[in-house]
């Protein structure tokens, strides 16, 4: 083909001129790299992208394999949701907050639980001490949650709560919330993380070992199915792996991987891929690296289209789909000159809109230092809003597709996932990998690289290794009040003497007994939870008979 | 704080966790002090039961001591763990792992656990376990574990201090069970078949029964068949012991052997759950109790300060030959043989004589 | 030939994010440090008596759950009634300025924030070890 040749030549001309110029200025460095670490090249033409076909590779909005989004019209129909994470100290704190986040336009609530409530412990236990109320809020029981969602209309909202070990237990709570305001459970919008893999891996608050765990979450789809059927039953993240150290490419690899896995789990537990598979959701991470990080989102959406055509022969369009949920990264947040990280959150805001999110946290410019204040909150909701609003970025779809750059990186990222998932495959899934400390292994490697190019300045962090100043300590950081574990724990023994203990106990006698058989746990849950009995004590049940997770440490 | 005054000897006696550790400290830098503690320590130790835990990496060695810890306490027996790692690299730095699989033993007041990682050189890690081994012993626990990778001969040895060695394995590992095979079947006196929730689990059990056979049929130089042989024997009215023997031990009859000869343990478990550690840990405090009724421990013992003396007399040769002093003399022997004027074998026999001075 | 310096590397208290703490185990194994690691999930007791059996030199703790202000002094009360007056306790993760000064009062000797390289670590262990190399 003469264009061929003729691009051929001007090419090799342009070489030669760069040869010419770099022998006497060379370049900045002597390798380009992404922020995770893939080479770079000088210039992307259409040679790079030869092997590119428009229809199969890329397609339309809408359409498999959904490269360039999952709606037909993306946001000239409707924004993102925008969902900022919070929740802290009690109940009626968190209350007043979520009030206030809706008053402020936010679309959807994001709850965010203590660690003694994500790891299954009433206020009261041993572990908790220090821990209530931290990093968000204390449910021990049903009567916490009702304090929690109060004047809140749940038929109205969308409420993604980040739970997963026991995620059953709390998503029994907000039907019974639900029962309570007159809201029946199929009216119920919103999503449970319930990704327990990624908890073995990369974020620690994990209960019960993988198989009675994978038992839990088959259950919940399994109810959903039939009860609440608007309810996205998983978010499979790749958030917190990517925290954790990975790679963009690996962040897609271990979060498909685990996708794959729990897809694996309902079909074997006897449900129909076409009935679960459309309200599975995803959740990423989105870092400094504008195209990278589009090219990722990109890339993510094609793979598991085609892991869920070809290999899980799924019938229904929407089992294709991939939705997903972004959280702007934590770990690239710094301490230093705080207010720098109002520039990076809107950059990786950027990304996650030019990638075609669903719905979006944008991270607060304090959060490396502690929780965020009411006003960090508000300037990274008011970061959405810009973009939405202003920057002209959602007035068609995908404007960056078909740059050569972008579209041979989100080619790079999706061979170098599928490269992974093959591995993973290879070792039997990824439970397995998990239990053989592979994917842990992969991820710390990354994350320990990174961190030595950190440290020798290939890797510059603006106001951590360079360009950093004297600056006084900041100031009005929000402190969670210390004696939240105090009243938490009085709140819980004024409920033990007030409820109906022999109930309480029976609905848990039941609930072991089924946990030792093979029933859908999901109802005796309910009950459980109903007659208020505490979180505490439903999972110590479920721990009697399933035991605990011993951590796999690889160094 | 002075080493070896009689109120730390006192302390180590009365279990004294801190002391312990501290004197552990100073047996691990080789420090000169030790000489004398051990010497005050000596009469006090032998009463503990040293139990060697080793096999391939990977095999779930720490799990199963883990595991094993909790069955002895519930059996009310005071356990002490050295956790060995001879992988890590004698100059430089070193992560210590296996302790974390223990964590949940952290805070136990009858539970003491020391890892030990090479310093030096491997011969120095083997002579600071059996010095860690005797302040343990002195401290008056009663069941003494040192856990260790055990791939090849050299590594093995450090387990040679142990009464009852497990050997733990896991299934579909091929290639390692060549090299059991190959170095250190012979030492074991049970063995563990870890991680038997997996494929290939039956498959490495028989394997493991087999190689057991031929070493007997080889007249192989095994630790167990006399003392197997020789308790079996003495209990064959007994049902308990005949049951035992018939179900995890295996007994086979083999040609030119008139008796049927009872094999060593097997045990398939799942650390991870538990599943058989009540059987393991039976298996090794019955082990224990055969070598007292039998008398063979004294022998044992025999054998492994045998050992343990002849390792540390060839430390302190090779720590004198490569004294600068005896660097010189060497040159100058060489010098002599050089000239002629001495031939090789009695220039060795003149150093060896200097060496004894 | 000195000896090797011993840490603990310790994470107390619920939350799971251990980047920070398995980078560190790394660096200081780089350094040439024998390096112990409890996992997660640790009680201030646990990390106690660890460090005593193991006699460390250094115990190194991480957490970013928030919990900071009362499990690090806590674990100082009991290093002080088992007198290991001797070991060095530094501590890192997601502490705010302010509450630095009262964990040094509770004789935590330094607080490493986000952003501290791995080798500004090291050099604190080395230039503060309360007991000898020989």
């Amino acid at each position: 083909m003469s264009d061929s040749k003729e691009l051929q030549a001007m090419l090799s001309a342009y070489d030669a001129e760069v040869e010419k110029s770099l022998a006497k200025y060379p370049e900045r460095k002597k390798q380009f790299t992404t922020g995770s670490n893939a080479p770079i090249k000088r210039l992307y033409t259409p040679v790079d992208i030869e092997n590119l076909d428009y229809a199969r590779d890329l397609g339309v909005p809408g359409s498999y394999p959904f490269t360039r989004g999952v709606q037909n019209t993306m946001y000239r129909g409707k924004f993102w949701t925008m969902r900022q994470y919070a929740g802290f100290s009690t109940a009626e704190e968190s209350n007043k907050r979520y009030k206030y986040l809706l008053e402020q336009g936010t679309t959807g609530l994001s709850v965010a639980f203590d660690l003694p409530t994500q790891i299954g412990y009433d206020s009261d236990h041993p572990l908790s001490q220090g821990e209530v109320g931290k990093v968000g809020v204390a449910i021990d029981s049903l009567a916490d949650m009702e304090v929690l969602f109060d004047g809140i209309p749940l038929d109205k909202v969308s409420t993604s709560m980040t739970i997963n070990a026991p995620a059953s237990v709390l998503l029994a709570m907000y039907i019974a919330v639900a029962e309570k305001q007159g809201v029946s459970p199929d009216k119920l919008n919103g999503t449970i993380q319930n990704d327990i893999l990624k908890e073995y891996v990369a974020r620690g608050t994990y209960i019960f070992p993988p198989e009675p765990s994978m038992r839990l979450i088959t259950n919940i789809f399994e109810y959903c199915s039939k009860h609440v059927p608007n309810w996205n039953t998983i978010s499979i993240s790749g958030y917190h792996i990517r925290e954790a150290g990975a790679t963009a490419a690996q962040e897609v690899a271990f979060t498909l991987a685990d996708g794959i896995a729990y897809v694996d789990a309902a079909i074997k537990a006897g449900l129909d891929v076409d009935e679960f598979a459309p309200r599975l959701s995803f959740f990423f991470n989105a870092h400094n690296d504008l195209f990278e990080e589009v090219a990722k989102f990109r890339a993510a959406r094609r793979l598991w289209a085609k892991i869920m055509k070809e290999r899980f022969k799924a019938k229904n369009p929407k089992s294709w789909m991939l939705r997903f949920h972004t959280q702007t990264g934590g770990s690239t947040l710094t301490a230093q000159q705080p207010d720098n990280n109002i520039v990076r959150v809107a950059i990786q805001a950027l990304a996650a809109v030019l990638g075609g999110t669903q719905s979006l946290h944008t991270n607060s410019r304090d959060e490396a230092l502690a929780l965020p204040t009411e006003e960090s909150v508000r300037i990274a909701l008011r970061t959405q809003q810009i973009i939405a609003y202003e920057s002209g970025v959602t007035e068609t779809i995908d404007p960056l597709a078909g740059s050569y750059y972008v579209e041979s990186l989100t080619n790079r990222i999706e061979d170098e996932a599928a490269a992974y998932i093959q591995k993973i495959d290879d070792l039997g899934g990824a439970v397995k990998a998990i239990e053989q400390g592979y994917i842990q292994q992969e991820i710390q490697d990354s994350a320990y690289a990174y961190q030595m190019d950190v440290e020798s300045k290939n890797r510059v962090v603006v106001g951590m290794n360079m360009f950093q100043i004297e600056e006084a300590p900041p100031k009005g950081l929000l402190k969670v009040d210390p004696s939240v574990g105090e009243r938490q724990t009085a709140r819980l023994k004024e409920l033990k003497s007030k409820r109906n203990n022999d109930s309480v106990t029976a609905s848990l006698a039941a609930l072991e007994k089924a946990a030792k058989g093979t029933d859908n746990l999901m109802p005796f849950i309910l009950d459980a939870v109903k007659s208020y009995a505490t979180l505490g004590e439903i999972c110590d049940t479920l721990r009697s008979v399933f035991g605990e997770y011993q951590q796999k440490v690889i160094l | 704080m002075d080493a070896v005054s009689d109120s730390t000897i006192q302390e180590i006696l009365n279990g004294n966790m801190r002391t312990i550790a501290r004197l552990i400290s100073l047996v691990e830098r080789n420090a000169k002090e030790r000489i004398e503690l051990i010497k005050k320590l000596h009469q006090y130790s032998g009463k503990a039961h040293v139990l060697g835990i080793t096999g391939p990496p990977g095999a779930g060695k720490s799990t199963v001591t883990d595991k094993l810890i909790g069955e002895f306490r519930k059996r009310n027996k005071r356990v002490a763990v050295i956790a060995v790692d001879p992988s890590s690299p004698f100059t430089g730095g070193a992560i210590l792992g296996d302790r974390i699989r223990m964590m949940n033993h952290a805070t136990d007041p009858d539970v003491f656990i020391r890892s030990l990682a090479s310093r030096g050189h491997l011969g120095g890690l083997a002579q600071a376990c059996g010095e860690t081994l005797r302040i343990l012993d002195a401290a008056q626990y009663d069941i003494i574990i040192i856990e260790t990778v055990g791939v090849g001969q050299s590594e093995v040895e450090i387990v040679r201090y142990a009464d009852t060695i497990v050997l733990v394995t896991v299934p579909g590992l091929g290639d390692d069970i060549q090299a059991i095979k190959a170095g250190i079947m012979e030492i074991g006196d049970i063995f563990c078949v870890n991680k038997a929730d997996k494929d290939g689990t039956e498959r490495t059990v028989r394997e493991i029964r087999a190689m057991l056979e031929t070493a007997i049929l080889n007249n192989a130089p095994t630790r167990f068949t006399e003392l197997y042989a020789s308790y079996y024997k003495n209990h064959q009215s007994d049902s308990a012991v005949q049951h035992s023997f018939a179900g995890h031990h295996g007994i086979t009859n083999l040609p030119g052997h008139e008796l049927p000869i009872p094999l060593p343990p097997v045990i398939a478990t799942v650390a991870e759950t538990g599943k058989n550690i009540q059987e393991l840990a039976d298996a090794i405090i019955l082990h224990g109790t055969m070598l007292k009724e039998t008398g063979l421990l004294e022998q044992r013992r025999n054998e492994n300060l045998l050992w343990e003396i002849e390792n540390m007399v060839l430390d302190m040769v090779t720590e004198k030959i490569n004294s600068s002093e005896s660097r010189n003399q060497l040159e100058k022997l060489v010098a002599s043989v050089q000239l002629r004027k001495l031939d090789t074998f009695e220039a060795s026999r003149k150093l060896f004589e200097y060496l004894l001075h | 030939m000195a000896r090797k310096i011993k840490v603990l590397v310790a994470k107390p208290g619920l939350d799971g994010h251990d980047r920070g703490a398995k980078v560190i185990a790394r660096a200081l194994r780089d350094a040439g440090m024998e390096v112990i690691y409890t996992g997660l999930r640790q009680t201030p007791e646990q990390i106690v008596q660890t460090a005593l059996q193991e006699d460390v030199d250094v115990v190194a703790m991480s957490i970013l759950s928030g919990a900071h202000n009362h499990l690090f002094p806590r674990v100082m009360e009991l290093m002080r009634q088992n007198k290991l007056d001797d070991v060095l306790v530094i501590g890192g993760g997601v502490i705010p300025e302010d509450d630095i000064p009262g964990l040094k009062a509770a004789g935590i000797a330094a607080i490493f924030t986000p952003g501290t390289p791995t080798s500004t670590t090291i050099e604190f262990i080395k230039a503060n070890l309360k007991r000898s190399l020989e």
